[in-house]
Order: C-alpha cells, then sequence, then structure tokens
C-alpha cells in the first residue's frame, strides 16, 4: 500500500538543508528515537545527538548526523531546526576521525581547565558522524 | 623640488598601491555580499525558534518555577564577563580600534563600580591588544571568520554558560560591530545573560501539544538554543560589519591614491618642461658661443 506522505522541513542556522514531502522521518529524540507518520497529532520535542532518517515518497532513504535540536510536528507539516546537521554522504570521515581523537585525549588527559562537557560533547558529535557515515 | 626621476618613481609605486587597495575592495565586496547572504540564511531559522519559544511560554504562563531558571537569574553584579569581538586582519578603519576603545571604557567603567572583569576575545586584534597589556583573559577565538561555523557560536556560548551557572561570574556582555548597511556600523553592547525574560506571544491554537520532555525541560533547551543563536548573530554581523568596513577603507585608499597621482603627474610635467627648457636654452647658448 502506498503510505501517504507529508511536508517536512530541515533547517539549521546556516542553511535550508532539506524541504520535500516524505511518508516518514525517524529522529533521536531525547528520550529515545521515534518515528513520525502521516496525520500524527502536533508534537514539540528535543534532539540528542544522533542519526535523522527520512524515507521519501519515492522509497528511497537518506540519513543524516546531527547534534541536536528541535522537532516540532504540526497538522501543515514537520519542522526540524537543527543546530547542525550533515548528510551521510558528506561526512568527512578523516576530520571526524581526528575529531574523536582530539576528544579522547582532551578527556584522557584531565588538565585542571577542562571544559568537561565541552569535550564530552565533542565525542559523542564525532562517534555520531563515523556511525552515520558507515551505515552508508 | 624632486627630479624627474624621482617623480616618475612615486607615481609607479603609488600606482601599485592603488593596484592593490582596488584589489582588496573588490575582495571585500564580495565577502560582504557573502557574510550578507549568511545573515538572510538564519532569518527563517530564527523566527521559527521564537514563534516556538513564545508559543510554550503562553502555554506556561501560569507555570512561576519557569521563571527561576538559572539564566534567567539576575544576582549582584561582581564579576564581569565581557565578549569582545573583533577582526583578525587591520586594514578596515576603525572597525577594530572602535571595539577596542568600548571595551576598554567598559572595563574601565566597572572596575569603578568595584567588580572584576574577565574578557573572552574573538579575533586577533582585541587578543592582541588585551594580553600584551596583561588583562584577565579566559579565552580567545581567532582565524573563526575565515570559515564561520554555527559551531563556534555553540562553543563560545558553552564556555561563558558554564561560568555563569557555576556563579563565577554575574554578568555577560559582548561588544561588537553592528552590521547595519555597507555603509554604516555601528559598536554594540549587549547583555547576553542574564536572559531578558521573553514575552508570551501567539494564541492558544497549540493546546492539544505534546510535550516530550515536559514544558520546564523543553523551556530551559530552547532558551539554550536562543543563546547560541544569539551569539551567532553576533558573530555574522560583526563578519559583515568588517567586510564593510573593510570595503569603504579601500575604497577611501584607492581615491586617495588617485588624487595622489594625479598630482604628482602635474609635477612630473612641469618638471619635464623645465628640463627641456633648460636643454634648449644650453643648446641655444652654446650655438651663438660657437657664432660669436
Amino acid at each position: 500500500m502506498q503510505s501517504r506522505s507529508f511536508h517536512l522541513e530541515i533547517r539549521s542556522p546556516e542553511k535550508l538543508i532539506y524541504e520535500g514531502d516524505v511518508t516518514s522521518v525517524q529522529a533521536p529524540g531525547v528520550e529515545g528515537n521515534f518515528q513520525i507518520l502521516y496525520g500524527h497529532i502536533p508534537f514539540l520535542t528535543a534532539l540528542d545527538v544522533g542519526e535523522i532518517r527520512i524515507n521519501e515518497s519515492s522509497d528511497a532513504l537518506r540519513s543524516m548526523a546531527t547534534s541536536g535540536g528541535v522537532f516540532e510536528v504540526l497538522r501543515t507539516g514537520v519542522t526540524v531546526l537543527v543546530e547542525t546537521a550533515e548528510w551521510a554522504a558528506e561526512i568527512d570521515v578523516v576530520r571526524a576521525e581526528s575529531a574523536l581523537e582530539r576528544a579522547k585525549e582532551q578527556l584522557a588527559e584531565e588538565s585542571p581547565d577542562l571544559n568537561r562537557p565541552s569535550a564530552e560533547a565533542a565525542l559523542a558529535r564525532a562517534q555520531n558522524r563515523i556511525k552515520v557515515a558507515s551505515n552508508l | 623640488m624632486a627630479t624627474l626621476r624621482e617623480i616618475r618613481r612615486r607615481i609607479a609605486s603609488i600606482k601599485n598601491i592603488e593596484q592593490v587597495t582596488d584589489a582588496m575592495r573588490v575582495v571585500a565586496a564580495a565577502r560582504l555580499r557573502r557574510a550578507q547572504e549568511n545573515i538572510m540564511a538564519t532569518r527563517p531559522y530564527a523566527e521559527k525558534l521564537n514563534t516556538i519559544l513564545g508559543h510554550l511560554i503562553s502555554q506556561m504562563n501560569v507555570e512561576e518555577e519557569a521563571l527561576t531558571h538559572p539564566l534567567l537569574e539576575e544576582r549582584e553584579v561582581k564579576h564581569v564577563c565581557i565578549i569582545s569581538v573583533s577582526g583578525d586582519r587591520g586594514l578596515c578603519g576603525s572597525f577594530n580600534s572602535n571595539v577596542i576603545r568600548t571595551t576598554t571604557e567598559r572595563i574601565q567603567h566597572y572596575e569603578e563600580t568595584g567588580a572584576d572583569v574577565t574578557l573572552i576575545c574573538i579575533g586577533r586584534r582585541t587578543q592582541e591588544h588585551f594580553e600584551r597589556r596583561g588583562y584577565d583573559i579566559t579565552d580567545s577565538y581567532i582565524n573563526i571568520f575565515r570559515q564561520l561555523e554555527f559551531q563556534t557560536a555553540v562553543d563560545v556560548v558553552q564556555e561563558f554558560e558554564h561560568l555563569y551557572v557555576d556563579k563565577t561570574i554575574d554578568k555577560v556582555e559582548v561588544i561588537y560591530n553592528n552590521f547595519k548597511s555597507a555603509i554604516l556600523q555601528t559598536v554594540l553592547v549587549e547583555q547576553l545573560l542574564p536572559l531578558e525574560p521573553i514575552e508570551p506571544e501567539g494564541d492558544s491554537l497549540f493546546l492539544d501539544y505534546i510535550y516530550e520532555p515536559g514544558q520546564v525541560e523543553l523551556f530551559e533547551m530552547l532558551l539554550h538554543k536562543d543563546l547560541n543563536m544569539q551569539m551567532w548573530k553576533v558573530l555574522l554581523d560583526s563578519n559583515a560589519a568588517e567586510q564593510a568596513a573593510r570595503m569603504a577603507a579601500m575604497e577611501n585608499a584607492t581615491q586617495k591614491a588617485k588624487e595622489l597621482i594625479d598630482e604628482l603627474v602635474l609635477q612630473r610635467n612641469r618638471a619635464r618642461q623645465t628640463q627641456i627648457t633648460t636643454e634648449i636654452s644650453e643648446i641655444v647658448s652654446g650655438a651663438a658661443a660657437l657664432e660669436g
């Protein structure tokens, strides 16, 4: 059966990342992954570091890595505001791996002026990007 | 008076300078256009974020607990953090020096009231200035404007936000060049923390919203996102203002070079005329001497 599609818009502060009709979208909510289909009731949630998966009407599956954001479902469609997001195909794995190494080193050093939350967030972002890129 | 050869050499060197300043103007104009596009590109995101935040607040009016959020908490100001945003390079008129002057004045103002000040420097110009003079610098960010990324804004916010929540600092201000238009940039001092309370907006159309996690947690998260957004806007604005200031400065320099060349060309012609007159009169007097 052809499932019904709805309008999806994904924006970052830098640009419009995606706009189009999709049949489903999966996203990493702060309370766990969830999936939205056509006709979902209005819903507002926060996103964690993770992967957003889009099922386009043409059955193509696309995925991207995000560092978190806001996810809003309205009757008229879904809007996702992400702080940063990259399509799986666009992820620079080499850069992500060097960021991962750097974050690990920082955390291992235990220096007194280490900004721990910041280093941990960087670690999580790098791990996520590597993971999303490898699922391609 | 300068010799003919000296004048010619000066004209040649000023022409070279004119070419360089004109090229810099063209580059700045191109970068300015890109910077303006970046500012435009953030608008839909910022508007949407404000709408969501406004709706959320209008839904939770009754819950007073939201107003006690740590980022909204006002304290007696003893320790201030000033974020001073300049550029990495010079040759842009008073762009950098205005920020440095305003920052110095702000620091003096706080020291008179008995508060101490720590700095976060963005851009090489402020960093070098304040480091050389022994100011207390918490952190600096250099060379971020070539490839401006949202993550930088997030990093800066994280830096001062945790100091504010720890109560190491009681107030955060940012000083930067505001991009009004291509010909007008003004230095602004804005308070980032504590956050100004946000007015509820919008109607109650969204009463049947599901919130996950709760409204209060979402509110906190949105405040944080809004702060990131404010910082991002500051960086974009400063970047556009820098390019605009450089464009204007280079245009002036090119203009001045042109005027100088015109003046020197007159001098050169006069010198050449004098030389020719001298030569002719030498020849004439030489011939007269032979005839004599």
